[in-house]
């Protein structure tokens, strides 16, 4: 791509100029170099083309270095070629002049690999210099990729004409590197390596995990290398006796397979070197038998454990640094502990984060059961099966309003209407007959919980529906290597927070909420004052249900949509509401916090197994119930005692 | 006449309200004794405290010859002791006989596997009748306890306190809601069981306090406002102003 | 006073369920394929031992719910811990079987470490790895997995209930405790490391080791007679239980938890009690259900699983024992005709209502219905008609 890219710029702009000291005609001063280049004499040719300061000088650099071209063997004009059969396309090293010739009468130019080292350092330093900072910029990236050592001298030169100072400070973070790894002097080195303490960049590790790059080795003596680590072969002694065993210093072991033919082989007369076959069900005898047969030297002999053992102790197994001067790897080593101890710091705040946006989840998915559950003692089973419901009408509005920022601020009311129309039509229609029964509550509303997922299923189908995001929620925020959050999942905290701050609100500020409060303390007192608790109750579980809508979308957006999404929610939105206490969206937050907290600290802890986490953290919490009942934010008061 | 429960400096608050405040208390055994105070005087926590049910943030409640400390011990330890409590609302197993009621009730072994391996005994079968008949349920042995009248649930309850052989009676309000006539033999029940064991009676009810001829306690704000017989409480000025005039306007 | 003083006479439903459950079985077992009368197809066998089996958790699921008023929602967990324990002992018994016939072909006869090795292999090959882990430590000793058929659920059962009572977490709090503890069984489960091939599960179940000779006919009978038997024990076991004093206590404990504490009884130690037996029968009904079954995955365990469980229950009726076995037999034999396509499609014109789709859906608001309008269920209707009588 680079490539291209050059050479149609210099074609672009090469075409414009004719200056009166052309390409070629350099190339002519010094067509034995060009044509038969060495390493000592091909400098100075490059350094009359570099002193040309012309756009096609990069691209015959590249080309030479390429061995794209060729030399009319009339003439002596060098052309950019490309063979294709027997005809050549050519372009004029200048002009770009584009023409065709019989392959016949050129020559190519193939320089050896030392010289395409050298071009390769000029044309660097071209490209580090070029007038255009993309061009510079694509120059940095190839050494950021492969840096080597002859890249150091040009972009060091390169420095003081850079103007742009992004790049300026990239060129310097690159020296820094180059010279960590290839610096002339230990001194120098180490002062670059130092200087990397506080660069948690991928780069910058890996450029000291390069420093301290290692060899692994086996030896019969002590080791004269600079030594980064001797291993115990206990710890492995299979992987470490085959690594004897590749360095030719034991006998391999004979695969159990092997031996079970080397004796089926050797059966005479129904024995194996004399032994009844019917006996060779015991595993030591049939060691025997085949220790007999080896002793023959009729198959190789038997590497017993014992052997192995033997052969493992007598030799030393170590990892050896490449780099042999002990001061840079020390340095590099310490630099890179403490690297990592930032980098340690950077990962747990990125996993904070994680953790926080987890919370917020449950949160949005918990709080409405806390209103329900907490101020109304109602267990509501389809509460997931309400996020389901909030999760399909942003799908369904989607398919309706194509834009998807439109159909997001369209879903999100419409799933609470939608929601608060199932949670007021289920409150007046069962529930309100079952108060004061919370277990048939419980069943009950499992019966809707059932009969509502299959509906879904039969409507939807068993696959999972899209709820796409708008253009502007994707992507992540990064911070920096290590920090970064999706754009989805702050969303959803603000979406946490908002309903965080509307339900105190609500609760607090309201005559909904005052009515809330005074049902929940006391109904028989809330109804003589004119209070009706039966408004009051559906007004709650409508407001709750309508909750469980709008969190629906907000994990469709980074969840998908299936039928059976809302039972995934359902057991940890209790979780989190008996951890947290009930009837305190507080203690909600306490409890989706604790709960997030922990499930993400698991998952860490064992990165591979999200199940386990999940095990584990349910585990947790059954404890946590033992020493706190009530839950994080416990009820106050004497109702607390009964 | 000995000291069967002393309860000194037992203090418990909820959320800053001191619904017992440094109370001290002793009653002996046999002794019929009534607890008498307006509302928030502290005498249902009196209860749940010594029962169990709620622990007082400071102060010791002493039980029995040993003087078994009880704070810390579960309800059904203290009930095992032989403390049995009957609360302010009847509360019987309405779903079950009278019967039954009462012989979960009777002293034998609480553990769970030597009732499931339990089997009637003649005392048992008589102490039950006797017990029926003192509470005047003879005739409604077999009948659930949710049929029974409001006075017949309170009697059923306090037939399942005797069954228990208890030490200590704590009654809850014995007399809400009965006829005179069921009030008269609820005294003769109450009087009977004080003979033998001790009695502690919260009521609201001046003339059944009055008629048990007791001891009386006055609870005000979780302390002892005054003790003594029903005459001498009542013409102390303090409990006139605090309680009895009030109780009377509210009555 | 008492006039009826026997066990029968003060429990005549038992009785008659025995009766009722012994010609049943006569009759199933005569019209059997096994007998060669093949009236009833071995699958159908199957299916009606399978329903004896949910009926003998249904009435645990009774007794610990209908009479002691714990919701647990946990009791299909220990069903599948039964299942799985006599799993263990079936799958490697079974592979042993084949692995030493396929074995005996070789020249040199294997040492006991390449028999097990293979054995190993074709058990956990699915979840790639072929070591036996710690689990499957008694997996030969078919005693020794009968009794962990008793063991793990009892103790799971006894360590989760006290924990959970002593800390006096009660109604709907206990009901999701120990609907988390399902999910968090089932989750290990399903976790390919868990030593119990993940969510493949135990498979091969149906192949008795040791009757390879007997047909499926003959076996099916045999799962089906054994489960009635434990059906009638569990039966019996449990009037008993209820009829006895300590059946007064635990349904004291249920209509006032608080009032029985005053009374003087542990509560805890009968609420510890009723789940840990409850959780024990639960455990041998699921290890007479899987065999008949033929594979057991972590998705039987899964929650849903025990809140059916309740719904048979409660459709049948609480606190009746023979409530649970009419709720259990009904809804999972009306179960498997509807999802099954037994169940004729309704053809509206506009739309075909397909029962395989939509019978969950009438299952949830019948359920709904009956918790509204017949709280007692299809039991309370029963002891009406008996009362009318």
């Amino acid at each position: 791509m680079v490539r291209l890219f050059l050479s149609m710029l210099g074609l672009l702009v090469s075409v414009g100029t004719a200056t009166a000291q052309d390409l070629q005609s350099v190339l002519q001063t010094h067509a034995d170099e060009i044509a038969k280049p060495s390493r000592g004499s091909v400098s100075v040719a490059l350094d009359d083309m570099q002193a040309l300061g012309l756009p096609q000088v990069p691209v015959f650099l590249e080309a030479w270095s390429d061995r794209s071209v060729w030399q009319a063997e009339d003439n002596g004009l060098f052309f950019i070629g490309e063979k294709d059969g027997d005809t050549l396309a050519l372009r004029d090293v200048d002009t770009g002049a584009q023409s065709t010739a019989d392959a016949g009468g050129f020559t190519q130019i193939r320089p050896n690999g030392g010289v395409r080292r050298v071009i390769g350092a000029a044309l660097v330093q071209f490209q580090l210099s070029d007038p255009d900072p993309a061009r510079r910029q694509a120059a940095l990236d190839t050494i950021a990729r492969r840096g080597d050592a002859s890249q150091l001298a040009p972009l060091a030169a390169s420095l003081t004409g850079e103007e742009d100072p992004a790049l300026y400070a990239r060129k310097q973070q690159l020296i820094t590197f180059l010279t960590a790894r290839f610096g002339d002097t230990p001194e120098a080195r180490i002062a670059a390596i130092e200087s990397l303490a506080k660069d948690t960049s991928v780069e910058a590790r890996a450029v000291l995990s390069q420093v301290l790059a290692t060899t692994s080795g086996v030896s019969t003596q002590a080791p004269e290398a600079n030594i980064a680590a001797i291993l115990d072969p206990m710890e492995d002694r299979a992987a470490f006796y085959a690594e004897l065993v590749d360095a030719g210093l034991a006998p391999a072991i004979v695969p159990a397979g092997d031996i079970r033919a080397a004796l089926a082989a050797n059966i005479e007369e129904g024995r194996v070197a004399g032994i009844p076959v019917a006996q060779l069900s015991d595993p030591a005898i049939r060691a025997e038998a085949y220790r007999t047969l080896a002793q023959d030297g009729i198959v190789p002999p038997l590497v017993t454990d014992d052997d192995i053992d033997v052969a493992l102790r007598s030799v030393v197994f170590f990892d050896a640094y490449v780099e042999d001067d002990t001061a840079i790897t020390q340095a590099a080593r310490a630099t890179l502990d403490a690297v990592e101890t930032r980098v340690g710091i950077a990962q747990t705040v990125d996993l904070s984060l994680d953790a926080l946006s987890l919370a917020s989840i449950y949160f949005l998915a918990a709080i409405g059961l806390a209103i329900t559950f907490g101020q109304m003692g109602v267990i509501n089973m389809a509460h997931g099966e309400f996020i389901m419901m909030g999760a399909y009408t942003g799908y369904v509005v989607q398919l309706v309003v194509p834009d998807y920022t439109v159909s997001l601020i369209i879903a999100l009311p419409l799933a609470f209407a939608v929601t608060f129309g199932a949670g007021v039509a289920m409150e007046r229609l069962v529930i309100r007959h079952l108060y004061h029964r919370p277990l048939e509550t419980l069943l009950a509303t499992f019966g809707i919980s059932i009969a509502l997922q299959q509906i879904a299923k039969n409507i939807f189908g068993t696959q999972a529906r899209p709820l796409t995001s708008p253009d502007w929620l994707s992507g992540a925020l990064v911070i920096s290597d290590n920090i970064q959050i999706s754009y989805i999942r702050i969303a959803i905290f603000v979406l946490a927070l908002v309903f965080l701050a509307l339900l105190m609100f609500i609760l607090k500020r309201t005559r909904l909420g005052l009515e809330v409060r005074a049902v929940t303390q006391n109904p028989g007192m809330a109804a003589s004052m004119g209070i009706n608790p039966d408004r009051v109750n559906m007004m709650t579980f409508g407001l709750g249900s309508g909750i469980a809508g709008v969190a629906g979308v907000g994990i469709g957006l980074y969840a998908q949509v299936t039928s059976e999404m809302g039972a995934n929610y359902i057991v940890q939105s209790f979780m989190t509401v008996v951890v947290g206490g009930v009837g305190s969206v507080f203690g909600t937050l306490a409890g989706a916090g604790l709960i997030g907290f922990l499930q993400k600290g698991i998952e860490w802890l064992n990165p591979s197994n999200t199940l386990a986490a999940q095990t584990y953290m349910i585990l947790f919490i059954i404890l946590f119930i033992q020493f706190r009942p009530k839950g994080i934010v416990a009820p106050k008061g004497r109702a607390a005692a009964d | 006449m000995t000291s069967l429960l002393e309860l000194s400096g037992i203090s418990k608050s909820f959320d800053g309200f001191q619904a017992i405040n440094n109370l001290s208390l002793q009653i002996g055994e046999p002794e019929l004794r009534a607890v008498i105070g307006p509302n928030g005087a502290g005498k249902t926590t009196f209860m749940d405290i010594i029962t169990g049910k709620t622990k007082p943030d400071t102060g010791t409640i002493l039980f029995g010859d040993d003087n078994r400390s009880l704070i810390g011990m579960s309800e059904s330890d203290i009930a095992s002791l032989g403390i049995g409590r009957k609360f302010q609302k009847p509360t019987v197993f309405e779903a079950q006989t009278v019967r039954e009621n009462l012989a979960m009730a009777l002293k034998n072994p609480r553990g769970p596997f030597s009732v499931l391996f339990y089997r009637k005994t003649k005392d048992g079968a008589a102490r039950l009748d006797s017990i029926a008949e003192e509470i005047n349920l003879t005739d409604h042995l077999q009948r659930p306890a949710g049929e029974l009248s409001h006075g017949q649930k309170q009697w059923l309850e306090i037939g399942m306190l005797l069954a228990q052989s208890p030490r200590l009676l704590l009654v809850d309000e014995p007399a809400a809601g009965m006829t005179a006539h069921e009030r008269e033999h609820t005294t003769d029940i109450l009087k009977r069981a004080a003979q033998t064991c001790a009695v502690i009676v919260v009521e609201h009810d001046m003339e059944f306090v009055r008629r048990l001829n007791c001891k009386v306690t006055v609870l005000h704000e979780g302390s002892v406002l005054a003790e003594g017989s029903l005459d001498h409480v009542t013409k102390n000025p303090t409990v006139i102003d605090v309680y009895l005039g009030r109780t009377d306007a509210g009555h | 006073m008492e006039k009826r003083t026997t066990f029968i006479g003060r429990n005549p439903s038992v009785l008659y369920f025995l009766v009722a459950l012994g010609l049943f079985t006569a009759l199933v077992t005569v019209m059997s394929e096994a007998t060669g009368a093949g009236l009833i197809s071995t699958s159908f066998v199957k299916t009606l031992g399978k329903t004896l089996c949910l009926c003998l958790i249904a009435i645990a699921m009774d007794v610990v719910w209908g009479y002691c008023g714990i919701l647990s929602l946990g009791h299909f967990a220990f069903f599948g811990i039964g299942g799985y324990a006599i799993g263990m002992w079936l799958m490697y018994a079974r592979t042993e079987i084949i692995v030493a016939d396929s074995l005996a072909g070789q020249v040199i006869p294997p040492t006991p470490q390449e028999i097990s090795d293979a054995i190993g292999n074709q058990i956990f090959g699915v979840v790639g790895s072929s070591d036996f882990p710690l689990l499957w430590a008694f997996a030969d000793h078919l005693w020794i997995q009968l009794a962990m058929v008793v063991l793990v659920p009892g103790l799971l059962a006894l360590v989760f209930g006290w924990l959970a009572f002593r800390s006096r977490v009660t109604g709907v709090y206990l009901s999701i405790l120990t609907q988390a503890m399902t999910l968090a069984l089932s989750l290990y489960l399903f976790q390919n490391d868990s030593g119990l091939r993940g969510n493949n599960g135990l498979s091969g179940l149906q192949n008795i080791p040791g009757f390879e000779d007997s047909g499926q006919d003959v076996v099916s009978v045999a799962f089906f007679l054994a489960s009635a038997a434990a059906l009638a024990l569990g039966y019996l076991l449990f009037a008993w239980i209820t009829d006895s004093k300590l059946g007064n206590i635990i349904e004291a404990i249920r209509d006032d938890e608080a009032r029985v504490r005053f009374l003087g009884y542990h509560v805890e130690s009968y609420k510890l009690f009723v789940f840990t037996i409850t959780a024990i029968v639960a455990g041998i009904a699921g290890a007479l259900y899987y065999p008949q079954a033929g594979i057991i995955n972590p998705a039987e365990i899964a929650p849903i699983a025990s809140i059916y469980l309740a719904v048979w229950v409660a459709i049948g009726g609480r606190g009746r024992l023979y409530g649970a076995v009419i709720g259990a037999a009904l809804v999972s034999l009306l179960s498997s005709w509807f999802t099954g396509g037994g169940a004729p499609n309704i053809d509206l014109g506009v739309y075909t209502i397909q029962w395989v789709d939509w019978w969950l859906v009438l299952l949830g608001l019948t359920f709904v219905l009956v918790t509204l309008f017949a709280p007692k269920g299809i039991g309370g209707l029963f002891d009406k008609l008996v009362r009318k009588s």
